[in-house]
């Protein structure tokens, strides 16, 4: 080995790996903290204790639900399309994790600082549905098969009112980066102005993730389980994953997109004394905490709601508010500079 | 290295998942190796250094087009193997029709002549701007007419989809969501003093 080939490729090669290794260590620890608060909040929410027994005050009850899933035996229907069978829960957990890439948590902490960051989150997001899509075909059952309907037109619906709340924060910031778009600066009424696409975006988040309520690709009460009710073991366990995995994902998207990422809250100088990536974990604690407080709150959509939730409130909604938006702008003389 | 790696990677991914397209038995199984001849055409823009095109083809084609593609192509309940018997008369005819489009190819490349600025142009063009900028000024100034009337074809095409598919049908149970807000208690439910031994 020429010391060059080591400066040029290994030593790079080795920083990238080793990052890579550090943010899925985090994120699946977050994960498996994540299904134990869901359930304690839950409880607290239910009046219940939640998962009591398994270490102190039950702290050890994700690593346990792990080895038993691990230690299952991974059942594949006779008349299931083998290979799709088992690509569509890796596929799942894979563009889960692959979207953190480009998430900064803090200044210049991010794996890939790319240009285009929100595109690619969106379009690594708008890929998931495929291992929904594919376990439900594969699984060759029919309640698998409703449940990869629902859930697929639901993320397809879903998506076209994320993608339009997006263009309103971008049309504010002027750039597809993430980075940029944490840092630019929005006055007040930049930030009342894009306040209601929040809302639509927590919304829109709830059914891309497919979680409470319109959880309905799931639906146990009509259709056992949906998409995953063939999967067993690992392969269910890469589901559960993926979907935990989405959810703090989306929560950083919102983190990055309206909750001003590292920053600290206000932008409050006083506040800089705490590390950047804090802020940046408190806020996407703080969505991830939304995602159990509707679980708890709300019951499960009807499916016909959910697509008159989504076709003709939230779309022609967002629709009018990129108008609202960009008139505003060109009115305050606040378009992002490219074009002075 | 790696770039030609990557590159080599990508176009030997996209080349056996289009070959596969064609040859996959079960229609599912082709689109979904047509998704990953989109997705590995879009590492390739990548490697162009068309990072917004790459990801507007994952997220329209990959994202939204495939997904109804796949849809359809699940719900189609016919026997592939039914599909299969009736392929092979119409072998003439695929092959005349593609033999029509390789000799019209073959002529266009070989009459077409390249602008001299185009061939000085082949290395994508160095600007200072990330590359959705520059194409978001090009769009929007000198090809402002082509990309609105793009999209008015697009809205017509849909509105046309819309028209042809709808209909009108009688006896449709809908759930009208205005009504059910402007109900009032006096509209829904009545207060009856009742006598003993007389009822209602």
């Amino acid at each position: 080995m020429t010391p060059e080939f080591m400066d040029t490729y290994f030593w790079p090669l080795l920083f990238i790996l080793g990052h890579i290794g550090a943010i899925i260590g985090c994120i699946l620890l977050v994960m498996a903290y994540y299904t134990y608060a869901e359930r304690k909040v839950l409880g607290a929410m239910q009046r219940r204790q939640g998962p009591m027994t398994v270490g102190p005050f039950g702290l050890l009850q994700p690593i346990a639900d792990g080895i038993k899933l691990l230690s299952k035996e991974t059942i594949i229907p006779s008349q299931a399309s083998k290979v799709v069978f088992l690509i569509a829960p890796m596929l799942t957990f894979a563009l889960a994790l692959v979207a953190w890439a480009v998430i900064p948590i803090d200044a210049g902490l991010a794996l890939a600082d790319i240009n285009v960051g929100i595109l690619y989150l969106f379009a690594i997001s708008s890929m998931g549905v495929y291992g929904i899509i594919m376990a439900g075909w594969a699984s060759n059952s029919k309640y698998a098969f409703l449940g990869s309907m629902r859930s697929a037109s639901q993320m397809v619906s879903y998506e076209v009112s994320m993608g339009l709340v997006i263009v309103t924060v971008l049309l504010c910031v002027g750039s597809l980066n993430l980075s940029d778009i944490i840092t630019a600066y929005r006055p007040w009424w930049m930030q009342v102005l894009l306040l209601p696409m929040l809302f639509v975006f927590l919304i829109s988040i709830l059914a891309e993730c497919n979680r409470a309520p319109f959880d309905l690709p799931e639906g146990e009460s009509e259709i056992t389980g949906g998409f995953m009710v063939e999967y067993s073991a690992m392969t269910f366990a890469l589901f559960f994953l993926g979907e935990y995995t989405n959810m703090i994902l989306m929560s950083a998207m919102t983190t990055v997109l309206f909750l001003g990422g590292w920053l600290p809250p206000f932008n409050i100088e006083a506040l800089d004394f705490v590390p950047g990536f804090m802020w940046f974990v408190l806020k996407t604690f703080g969505v991830m905490f939304f995602f159990l407080w509707a679980r708890a709150t709300f019951p499960r959509y009807r499916y016909d709601q959910l697509m008159r939730l989504g076709w003709k409130i939230f779309l022609p909604f967002t629709l009018i508010w990129v108008l609202v938006v960009s008139g505003t702008l060109i009115y305050m003389d606040a378009l992002p500079g490219q074009l002075e | 290295m790696l770039q030609p790696l990557a590159f080599y990677l990508f176009s030997l991914v996209t080349l056996l998942s289009a070959t596969f397209v064609i040859t996959a038995k079960n229609p599912v199984h082709s689109v979904l190796f047509l998704i990953l001849a989109f997705f590995n055409a879009a590492g390739l823009f990548v490697l162009l250094g068309a990072e917004f095109v790459a990801m507007i083809l994952v997220i329209v084609y990959v994202g939204a087009v495939a997904v109804l593609f796949l849809f359809v192509v699940m719900m189609l309940d016919t026997g592939f193997a039914e599909l299969r018997k009736g392929a092979l008369q119409y072998v003439p005819i695929g092959l005349v029709i593609g033999g029509v489009l390789l000799a019209e190819l073959i002529f266009i490349y070989s009459a077409w002549e390249f602008a001299p600025s185009i061939t000085n142009n082949i290395a994508s063009p160095v600007t200072a701007e990330s590359n959705t900028v520059s194409l978001g000024l090009l769009l929007y100034t000198d090809y402002v007419y082509a990309f609105q009337i793009a999209g008015l074809i697009l809205l017509v095409a849909m509105i046309g989809a819309i028209v042809l598919t709808h209909r009108q049908r009688s006896g449709v149970r809908r759930q009208k969501i205005k009504e059910q807000n402007t109900r009032k208690r006096d509209d829904a439910m009545e207060v009856v003093k009742v006598t003993t031994g007389k009822g209602v």
